[in-house]
């Protein structure tokens, strides 16, 4: 293993960019015509508190509804949070006003998960990706902005000509690279990846994998890379944290979770993965755990994943187990552990 | 066990405004009875339109079955009469398709989707067919499958929706069951369940199945035979075990290499195949894959390889392909 691998993991930096705190967002589920009567909730989140590191990409993994996606939207401020706090760089995010926000969102990106609904077509590429300039105001010599448009291709791995084309001329994979480049247009600190890669053939996975890899590198970046695939999480990621129904249940570094994994739900995720090698699959226990997520909108009590748990027991029905750091960095929320 | 399913050089054309799209160029393999074999390929590569194509499911126009035969259990299926592949669709040959969400009549009880075919196909009376509508529903894993016959499929969640397509699969003890991509639209733990569901059910019952998918670990577990495609046609087919570790075209070791394994320790970079899959209506009279692979030469430009025995059962197309194995054994 070489160094750099190894750095992969060591957080020598662990200085909080952003401190989440008791996260909770409740969508109201209305019925009714006219007279609009709130008749449920979901819990999409139903707090959770971590926090995101200087220079880290942190992965954040669960089944669909996990709360994942919502998470990483409340931190954009493109949800606005139902409870908790979400403090970047001193400001809480969750109560900002306009114009605060507005200069933390010059900081914050994000890039999207299918590049064929994220660009408009209407468009030229140029335009797209000198766009967040223009709404902030920055750079507003028409040269300069072109000239910022083709460094920010050339560094995306694509050719400078492409601003002039649209969209629909280009690939799935050349796509994602332009929502990449918008997003590095205004010199972000932080950039939230929603599945940026899981649209992707696995070729082209690779090669925007690896451009992540190398921006963060150049500019210092940190990433939030959400994801449902946990080999491109491990490979990518130097911590992880694993959700289920709205709730944060594990929390460690990268190797550590993956090697040492606590929580009963990270080592169903963990045996579920197929792995690309007959001899290793068709030798290895499959520990496929029975039954499905159950509805956010009626969760069960206690431990909410107590229902499909192998290691259940009493008590778990009733108690919802604390999240806790049971080693130095790594958090589970679990009370059979 | 005999040949159940033989497919010599397969061609569907597509016509579109930019010209003809060879969707499937010329593909041959065969599915013996009751095994599953797998085609693994890129989105685009013709993987679905070939397997569409076996019960000529081909919109036309703009698609078109312009060569080849396909063998079905001693039936030439291109030749046959609408009315007679409408006989085989449902009954002998059943799909299971990628999004259980859309494939299935919203405004339909999931009895009436069950008993449908069964009633027109085997002529039963809508008892029978119910009683083996819930047989079958208990089979695939739904319990209290009386009261759930008389639900919709906007009361099922993704997975027992997709449990729902594999029972309606199942109704009229079919030969061959076509999958296409019947997980990728699933979470991995429900993926497990489905897999593990369907590899049982093809055991016990002893039906073919041919899966459907752009995902390499999916199919390693669960496959006899994989065929991998690209542009249009089979570059690399064999068992499993020759596929995942002798593979012996670059693109089969491109697809091996660029994706992170779990099992292994974590590298540095990943390698990618360089550049994009090429343009289906701009295809020359080289190998389709030359602009991408690092032991692309003259010959390459000038023929396309064919599909040639690295041993029994093991096919690559590439004219460099002894050369190809070699390097990836000194690699790893």
């Amino acid at each position: 293993m070489s160094s750099k691998t190894l750095n992969k993991n060591s957080s020598a930096d662990s200085t909080p960019l952003i401190e989440i705190r008791d996260l909770k967002k409740y969508f109201h589920v209305n019925e009714g015509a006219i007279v609009q009567k709130k008749v449920a909730e979901v819990k999409a989140i139903d707090g959770v508190s971590f926090d995101i590191r200087k220079g880290e990409t942190l992965g954040l993994v669960g089944e669909s509804g996990c709360g994942k996606t919502t998470t990483g939207r409340c931190i954009l401020r493109l949800e606005q949070p139902s409870a908790g706090q979400i403090i970047y760089d001193g400001v809480d995010m969750a109560t900002a006003n306009p114009k605060e926000l507005s200069l933390l969102r010059q900081r914050i990106q994000v890039i999207f998960q299918d590049p064929f609904s994220s660009l408009n077509p209407r468009m030229k590429i140029g335009q797209i990706i000198a766009e967040p300039m223009a709404v902030h105001g920055i750079e507003p010599d028409p040269a300069k902005r072109d000239e910022r448009v083709s460094e920010l291709l050339t560094v995306c791995g694509l050719s400078p000509k492409m601003a002039d084309r649209y969209p629909h001329e280009m690939s799935g994979g050349q796509r994602q690279r332009v929502g990449i480049a918008r997003a590095l247009s205004l010199n972000p600190e932080f950039i939230v990846c929603d599945e940026a890669v899981s649209a992707l053939d696995v070729s082209i996975q690779a090669q925007v994998i690896n451009l992540l890899e190398d921006l963060r590198e150049e500019f210092n970046l940190t990433y939030l890379f959400i994801a449902h695939d946990l080999s491109v999480v491990r490979h990518i990621c130097n911590r992880v944290a694993v959700m289920y129904l709205g709730n944060m249940v594990e929390l460690a570094d990268c190797d550590e979770l993956f090697e040492n994994p606590l929580h009963p739900y990270t080592e169903a995720l963990l045996s579920a993965v197929p792995i690309p090698d007959p001899t290793i699959e068709k030798t290895r226990e499959h520990r496929v755990i029975e039954g499905e997520v159950p509805s956010p909108m009626n969760p069960p009590s206690g431990c909410v994943f107590h229902t499909r748990c192998p290691k259940a027991v009493e008590s778990c029905k009733k108690d919802k187990p604390k999240f806790r750091e049971i080693r130095p960095n790594h958090w589970v929320a679990c009370s059979e552990i | 066990m005999g040949v159940l399913l033989d497919i010599k050089d397969l061609r569907t054309e597509f016509e579109t405004s930019a010209g003809i799209v060879q969707a499937v160029g010329g593909i041959s393999y065969t599915v013996n009875e009751g095994e599953t074999v797998a085609i693994v390929g890129e989105s685009g590569c013709g993987k679905s339109v070939g397997a569409m194509s076996i019960l000529r499911l081909i919109p036309d126009p703009p698609g078109k079955i312009v060569g080849g035969s396909i063998n079905f259990d001693g039936k030439d299926l291109l030749s046959l009469s609408d009315s007679e592949i409408r006989e085989i669709r449902g009954r002998d040959i059943t799909m299971v398709f990628q999004e259980p969400m859309t494939s299935l009549n919203p405004v339909l009880t999931v009895e009436k989707q069950l008993t449908e075919t069964m009633m027109h196909h085997l002529g039963v009376t809508l008892d029978e067919a119910r009683n083996r509508a819930v047989e079958i529903l208990e089979l695939v894993g739904i319990s209290d499958a009386e009261r759930r016959l008389k639900q919709y499929p906007h009361h099922f969640s993704g997975g027992m929706r997709q449990r729902v397509m594999i029972a309606m699969s199942l109704m009229c003890k079919p030969k061959l069951i076509i999958a296409d991509e019947p997980t990728t639209a699933l979470d991995v733990t429900i993926q497990a369940q489905i897999l593990e569901l369907m590899k049982g059910l093809s055991k016990k019952l002893g039906v073919a199945l041919i899966v459907i998918t752009h995902n390499l670990g999916v199919v390693a577990r669960y496959a006899d035979r994989v065929n991998v495609m690209y542009a249009g046609k089979i570059i690399e087919s064999g068992t499993a075990e020759d596929i995942y570790h002798n593979p012996k075209h670059p693109y089969t070791i491109g697809l091996l290499k660029s994706v992170p394994r779990l099992d292994l320790p974590r590298t540095e970079r990943l390698v990618p195949i360089p550049k994009q899959p090429p343009d289906l209506t701009r295809l020359d009279g080289g190998c389709a894959f030359r602009p991408r692979c690092s032991f692309a030469t003259q010959k390459c430009k000038n023929a396309i390889p064919s599909l040639e025995p690295i041993n029994d059962g093991h096919h690559a197309a590439c004219w460099h392909k002894d050369k190809v194995g070699n390097e990836v054994r000194k690699v790893s």
